[in-house]
């Protein structure tokens, strides 16, 4: 009798772990099940594009059973609890998984509700997030009306999905209004949590640069408690003041809410807390998590989901041995980040090293923390990629799980 | 690697004034570190916070962020705050003798 792997979530990291399992093992020796609520899988780094109609919103969203291979069977439920004990998965309706292996992949979720006023009066109209489909839909009805002002790219708290996207936007807003010949009726500004544009030093250093360069002002240790959407005005913690015209706002993010309903899976947030090495749930050794869901301290990126993807495999195959897990994961991440102009920066980073500059994958290839028109070109290039090579479990020649040191400049303290 | 005295005892900390060695803290050693970041007074509810942080670095190997704190700790963010006004999670963890806290990206 075959196994049961059990994934919940289709997104971008249940996806390819599923494709990648199911070319890895015949429908005999596991039977692979893929839970999700609905049966629109998102290009998430799309969203960033809608705001300044470089990208349509109907072009952004496919049919989730449709980019899982023919063996693995698609659910459409709503996840009620996971019983860690039963090794059961509870769907809304009673209906009852066992799984021999659990994969959680139900990314993170957005609670704009659980920052003071986010949500009130203004949402939608002056107040938006990008990071869902309607608020950049929204967004890009109310930059086109735009005619000048005060406009704010705030990061509420981490961690948060893609943490370069909300500078890409500080970014694209700088080209987008040079564009239509008002940059200098706008003020740009970007405040975060950090005490830098971003966390480690060097890209820090590089994206701050790059936000003086175009005359972004940037706004550091802000801790959002209130947003004022009447009188446009973002309020810290420690009671510093913001005012704004139009807020752009990535809002706090949690779990899925089912994981925080579930004993012994989650931690405070609602991600649960997996070996960052191996990525299986310390105690739980049939519980693995990746990609958004995964409370590990790495980028919540699809890169990041899909080298944890080779990892996990790699580790559901030994676990089902019963061989001991193999430590490999390093916290890999890459990302493009788009600068404006049809240039953009790619970065390469992991657990212990920081984004460095040099070349990627190797010395012959793309330049690393330094603006190109390649890295743009490998930005849009990338959608093709995660349609048709990554969703389906294809590997990348030459880009691994591992973090690549060759080509790179080190540095040294 | 930099030294301080406190409480008559050389007590290593990292460039930025956090203990590499949390072992080595003790009670008084709070109230002086908590003077050199502009707080005068612990009081029982600057304490609750700091016992909360030494008791999840002991748990998890790394203290809580803010938010973790505003969830877990029984003192509101707002609240963490006004005790500890700048940076609640980086001054707590200071006076209670642990690393910086690990923020995820």
């Amino acid at each position: 009798m075959g196994k049961h792997i059990v994934i919940l979530g289709g997104g971008t990291a249940g996806t390819m772990a599923a494709n990648r399992l199911c070319r890895t093992y015949d429908r005999s020796e596991c039977r692979i099940t893929v839970v999700d609520q609905n049966d629109d899988h998102l290009y998430q780094p799309g969203l960033l594009f809608v705001p300044f109609g470089l990208a349509q919103p109907r072009h952004l969203v496919r049919s989730r059973p449709r980019q899982l291979a023919p063996a693995v069977d698609y659910k459409m439920a709503r996840i009620d609890r996971v019983d860690l004990d039963a090794r059961t998965v509870r769907l809304a309706g009673g209906v009852r998984l066992s799984y021999d292996v659990l994969v959680v992949a139900t990314g993170a979720t957005l609670l704009p509700e659980e920052t003071d006023g986010l949500t009130g009066p203004g949402w939608r109209e002056k107040v938006f997030t990008f990071y869902d489909l309607p608020g950049a839909a929204g967004l890009r009805r109310a930059l086109e009306v735009f005619e000048g002002g005060r406009l704010v790219i705030d990061v509420a708290d981490l961690p948060l999905k893609c943490p370069v996207a909300p500078l890409e936007f500080a970014f694209l807003a700088d080209w987008y209004f040079q564009q239509r010949g008002i940059r200098d009726r706008v003020e740009l500004t970007y405040v975060t949590p950090l005490d830098g544009a971003f966390t480690q030093p060097v890209a820090a250093g590089a994206l701050g640069g790059l936000l003086k360069d175009k005359g972004i002002e940037l706004v550091t240790e802000f801790a959002l408690g209130e947003v004022d959407g009447e009188g446009g005005r973002l309020v810290s913690y420690d009671e510093r003041e913001v005012p704004f015209d139009l807020a752009v706002v990535v809002p706090l993010h949690g779990g899925a809410a089912y994981v925080e309903r579930s004993e012994g899976l989650g931690d405070e947030l609602g991600f649960v807390p997996v070996d960052p090495h191996t990525l299986q749930l310390p105690g739980r050794p049939e519980v693995f998590a990746i990609g958004d869901a995964a409370g590990l301290p790495a980028s919540k990126a699809g890169s990041v989901a899909h080298f944890e993807g080779e990892v996990l495999v790699h580790n559901i195959g030994r676990h089902l041995a019963g061989q001991p897990l193999d430590a490999s994961f390093d916290g890999h991440a890459n990302c493009f980040v788009e600068t404006g102009f049809h240039k953009a920066l790619l970065i390469d980073f992991n657990y212990d090293t920081e984004p460095l500059s040099g070349h990627f994958p190797g010395p012959v290839g793309l330049p690393l923390l330094k603006e190109s028109r390649a890295a743009h070109l490998g930005k849009l290039a990338f959608e093709w990629l995660y349609w048709h090579s990554l969703l389906p479990g294809r590997e990348l020649p030459g880009i691994g799980s591992a973090m690549p040191e060759h080509g790179k400049r080190r540095i040294f303290h | 690697m930099p030294v301080v005295t406190y409480d008559n005892t050389d007590i290593p900390v990292d460039d930025e004034g956090f203990f590499t060695e949390p072992a080595r803290w003790t009670e008084p050693m709070a109230e002086q570190v908590a003077k050199e970041a502009g707080i005068d007074t612990l009081t029982e509810r600057h304490w609750i916070v700091i016992r909360f942080m030494r008791a999840q670095y002991a748990a998890k190997g790394t203290g809580p962020t803010v938010r973790v704190l505003g969830k877990t700790s029984g003192v509101s963010v707002k609240e963490l705050y006004q005790l500890f006004p700048k940076g609640p999670a980086k001054t707590a963890a200071k006076i209670a003798g642990i690393p910086k806290p690990r923020g995820c990206i």
